[in-house]
């Protein structure tokens, strides 16, 4: 197992070092006003002792390599346009808190609330009207098929006012927290229990379910233990990319309520070609699904002690 | 005896004799006269020549399952009628022009959120210029932004995929590509290239496109990898048959529902991006009108009640179009599943 996950790590690694240099090589492409805060006062002379302060006059590879060489020594380099010579590092210890508080909360709203959405769907689909699986999976379809732009508008723009609270975040009042986290999790919500409700739906049709239930097991006990249990196993996998993915926030619902946090960072520094943060939050956001994706295969085994990574002795 | 003593006697027999014909059919038919038993069958030509026939075709199944399902064919109906209103509107009768900015004639100033009234349905924005006109004009640009990044994204997600999934010696390399960009967030894609191209209806339809197949090319390749060693495919293999020939024999026809399932909802989620990179500011300019400008432009003024037509009248008939398409996508890719055809 641990010769596993070394080999994943590794690649992981070599995954990460090719986004790297394919955004390098792209950024390095756009005009290098990026990597000056103002160009338009300098002349040509200090413009080029500028860039060659920065290695950026030297052949691409070279600089790619230089950069490869800053990043693994734990240096996400300085900004320039966003602040002024601020370590990058610093500023995003500044905003990421807020991000994960919203987002993890959110997390553990949606998993409440899809997952007992989910099991209630799965459940009234055997009784005669089917209700509750009707009514959630309207709601599914208009979430999913709605883009999320247009409906985040509509909670903003109509939860403000049946609660009374301002259409902005404010840290201190806890009544503004609730629409950014209620827009937050409703995809999440939509999401977890579609496809709970798949997987014990599909469960709960397999033959050993149908024995269980011919020798009288209780239908609590059966879903409890054999249903769920089975059924929950792929959605363990998204769980640790979910918590890793709340540091970088949510573009859209941040900047809506304009919320100081990660979401609307990376178009703000796009927007102001701050090169160096662009580089460095798109490794940020690579890590995170490279990390995410190798804990959930780690998460998925823990969970469900029949898969194996590691390959057996005849097995195919 | 009594009578049910009698009946019951009677049925014992009758078991009796039907089981031990049976058990031994030549010692119970013994008592019949041989030309009884046997008939002389004569030769017939015509039922030699009549082979194994089934009617099954699958469009007809697939049809017949689909047209089965009623919501299916209400949002079908809805579809059709959006389509066909949205590419004839400018030609009706009356019709205003959506990039026109229109003038009051008492006054001489512009139209200037103008609310909804019977020359201006929807109203008009900001500027004067007619809403109505302009939800229309935008759904035409968004559902053809749409509709382009689909058919790329299935033709080529598919070409991809299936080079992928059947050609072994390409799989390690296509492998470590998709891993290289499926880590780059596609938002930050769809950005980069707003960003790195000029703003305009190419640059978001490249955008869409460089991140839609590759979705596609994995479910293609994974579909392929299941089906490609299947005994009809390594009998066909055997009998010499070429890859060029199996391919579109024998695996494509099996993957035409998750191919249409997927074109389906590419259409929504490109205007649901469309939308989402106009809102941060790098979408179509504003002189094209997009259910994505539009939307963004509502949004601006929404903060005043009285203003807020101008974000509900687009984003009703963005929703409208998108749930149809999605609940039609997701019923037909359900009846051209041959697993529920009957």
């Amino acid at each position: 197992m641990a010769k596993y996950i070394f080999k994943r790590i590794l690649h992981a690694i070599f995954t990460l070092l090719i986004v790297i240099t394919i955004v390098f090589a792209l950024l390095r492409q756009m005009p290098i006003e990026g990597y000056f805060n103002n160009i338009d006062k300098l002349t040509d002379a200090q413009v080029h002792a500028g860039l060659t302060r920065l290695g950026l006059t030297r052949p691409l590879p070279i600089q790619i390599w230089n950069y490869l060489v800053q990043v693994f020594h734990g240096d996400l380099g300085v900004s320039n346009k966003f602040r002024d010579g601020y370590s990058i590092a610093k500023i995003i210890a500044g905003k990421a808190p807020i991000s994960i508080k919203l987002g993890l909360i959110s997390l553990v709203v949606s998993l409440i609330v899809g997952m007992s959405m989910g099991i209630m769907m799965a459940r009234s689909t055997r009784t005669k009207w089917k209700l509750w699986d009707k009514f959630g999976t309207v709601f599914i379809v208009i979430i999913q098929a709605v883009p999320s732009a247009v409906y985040h508008l509509l909670i903003q723009l109509y939860g403000s006012s049946l609660l009374g609270v301002s259409m902005l975040f404010k840290e201190e009042q806890l009544m503004t927290w609730i629409l950014p986290i209620f827009s937050l999790s409703i995809g999440n919500i939509a999401y977890y229990a579609m496809w709970l409700r798949r997987y014990m739906v599909d469960e709960a049709n397999k033959d050993y379910i149908r024995l269980a239930r011919a020798k009288g097991v209780p239908s609590g006990r059966i879903s409890r233990q054999h249903v769920f249990r089975n059924a929950v196993v792929p959605l363990v996998q998204y769980l640790p990319n979910s918590i890793l993915l709340t540091i970088v926030g949510s573009l859209y619902v941040e900047s809506l309520y304009s919320i100081p946090g990660m979401g609307g960072l990376l178009v703000q520094v796009i927007k102001l070609q701050d090169n160096t943060m662009v580089l460095a939050l798109v490794l940020i956001y690579s890590a995170i699904s490279v990390l995410g994706l190798l804990l959930g295969d780690l998460a998925m085994g823990l969970a469900d002690p029949r898969i194996s990574f590691v390959k057996k002795e005849g097995a195919r | 005896m009594t009578l049910r003593g009698m009946k019951e006697s009677q049925l014992e027999q009758s078991l009796e004799t039907q089981l031990k014909k049976d058990l031994n059919p030549a010692e119970a038919y013994a008592d019949l006269p041989e030309d009884e038993l046997f008939t002389v069958a004569d030769f017939d030509h015509a039922a030699a020549e009549r082979g194994g026939y089934s009617n099954y075709s699958y469009w007809g199944a697939t049809l017949r399952a689909f047209f089965k399902n009623k919501v299916a064919v209400f949002f079908l109906c809805v579809i059709a009628a959006l389509l066909l209103f949205t590419f004839i509107q400018p030609l009706l009768p009356g019709q205003l022009d959506p990039k026109t900015i229109y003038d009051d004639p008492a006054t001489g100033r512009q139209y200037i959120n103008h609310p909804p009234d019977e020359q201006f349905w929807f109203g008009t924005n900001a500027i004067g210029q007619d809403l109505w006109a302009r939800t229309w004009a935008g759904t035409r640009t968004s559902l053809g932004i749409g509709f382009v990044v689909a058919c790329f994204e299935a033709l080529f997600g598919t070409l991809m995929g299936t080079l992928w999934g059947y050609v072994r010696k390409l799989d390690a390399l296509f492998t470590e590509i998709y891993n290289v960009f499926d880590n780059i967030p596609q938002t930050l894609i769809l950005i980069l290239v707003s960003y790195i191209m000029r703003p305009g209806v190419t640059t978001i339809i490249f955008a869409l496109c460089l991140t839609g197949w590759l979705g596609m090319a994995r479910f293609i390749r994974n579909q392929i990898v299941i089906i490609r060693d299947r005994d009809y495919n390594l009998a066909s293999r055997t009998l010499g048959i070429g890859t060029g020939r199996i391919i579109t024999k024998n695996l494509l026809p099996y993957l035409v529902s998750v191919i249409a399932l997927r074109v389906s909802l590419a259409i929504p989620s490109a205007i649901g991006n469309e939308v989402f990179v106009t809102y941060i500011g790098i979408g179509l300019p504003t002189d094209i009108p997009s259910l994505g400008n539009l939307v963004q432009a509502g949004r601006v003024l929404m903060s005043q009640a009285s203003l807020r037509y101008q974000l509900l009248f687009p984003t009703t008939v963005l929703a409208i179009i998108t749930i149809s398409m999605y609940i039609v996508g997701n019923s037909f890719a359900d009846a051209a599943d041959p697993k529920n055809h009957v």
